[in-house]
């Protein structure tokens, strides 16, 4: 699951980059890169709140490549400003965006359902819990999700 | 109260973290759709459910959940297990069903971790 990681400094910032695949499908390991990210997160020192944020949409957006794609990526980002995901992946891709940000707009197969999934919630609770959200896909060819938490938080969210 | 109250009061058998009984909880989330919980839950309550797949233990480790009881007398199989043991939550398993485990727990002065959910603009 464990990409490359490496640190860089550029212009005198600490830079933290790592990525992991993600196997479509594979349902006994889905959830362990959101994890293994908020163990990388907690482990710089990061504050729990924002640990827990970035872990969840980690974690939704995970889930949705497992249920959805055949294979993806997940990179995680990290300087004294910032934390970033994006996950990369070679699905079917996502028809109508705005429906599937719709809360409650599911497309969920039995099997995803039976492991308490699948109710059209992860998308509008990405949204929520990050400061910045960006969704984009290809018809065909995928889906790119950007996430990104803020250290410094201008707007609080809820926890 | 402590976790130790928690398993007294639902008559429960700790399946994992024996060590936690100690630790003190006052709010709880129930579900049965790791969805909600993720939408709903906050860090430091129980989760009441009666899944007991390993993305369970998954969705309570992202989530910070204090502890799981399982409810209606189901017995997580080994990987749950496994996994709960590996990232430290406790589990406990109750025959109480939710219903009845939620107002055990409410009577005794647990509440929930979110009163009302806010509605959406
Ligand atoms: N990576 C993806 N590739 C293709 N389709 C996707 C992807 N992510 C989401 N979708 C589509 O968008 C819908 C809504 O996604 P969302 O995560 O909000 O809910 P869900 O996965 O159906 O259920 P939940 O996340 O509540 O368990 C999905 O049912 C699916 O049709
Ligand atoms: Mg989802």
């Amino acid at each position: 699951m464990r990409g490359e990681s490496s640190e860089q400094v550029l212009n005198g910032q600490k830079i933290f980059e790592e990525l992991f695949i993600i196997e479509g499908g594979n349902f006994n390991k889905a959830g362990e890169v959101a994890s293994r990210i908020k163990v990388i997160l907690k482990n710089m020192g990061i504050p729990d709140e924002l640990v827990r944020r970035a872990a969840l949409v980690a974690y939704e957006s995970e889930i949705n490549i497992v249920s959805y794609a055949k294979q993806g990526y997940m990179k995680l980002t990290v300087n004294p400003d910032l934390i970033m995901i994006e996950s990369i992946d070679e699905g079917e891709g996502i028809v109508d965006i705005e429906l599937a940000m719709q809360e409650g707009y599911s497309t969920a197969n039995d099997r995803i359902r039976e492991m308490g999934f699948g109710a059209g919630m992860g998308l509008c609770n990405i949204k929520n819990y990050s400061d910045y959200f960006d969704l984009r896909s290809k018809i065909g060819k995928g889906t790119y999700l950007k996430m990104i938490i803020e250290s410094q938080q201008k707007n609080p969210k809820t926890e | 109260m402590t976790l130790q109250d928690v398993k007294d009061i639902l008559d429960a058998e700790m399946i994992v973290g024996g060590d936690k009984l100690d630790m003190e909880v006052k709010t709880a989330f129930g579900a049965d759709l790791m969805s909600d919980v993720l939408a709903y839950a906050k860090a430091g309550s129980l989760l009441l459910t009666g899944l007991t797949n390993p993305q369970v233990i998954r969705t309570a480790n992202v989530l910070d959940i204090a502890a799981i009881i399982v409810v209606r007398g189901k017995k997580p199989p080994q990987e749950t297990v496994n996994l709960a043991d590996e990232m430290h939550i406790p589990i406990l398993c109750t025959k109480y069903i939710l219903f009845e485990t939620a107002g055990r727990l409410y009577q005794k002065g647990i509440v929930g971790c979110v009163e009302k959910v806010q509605s959406k603009s």
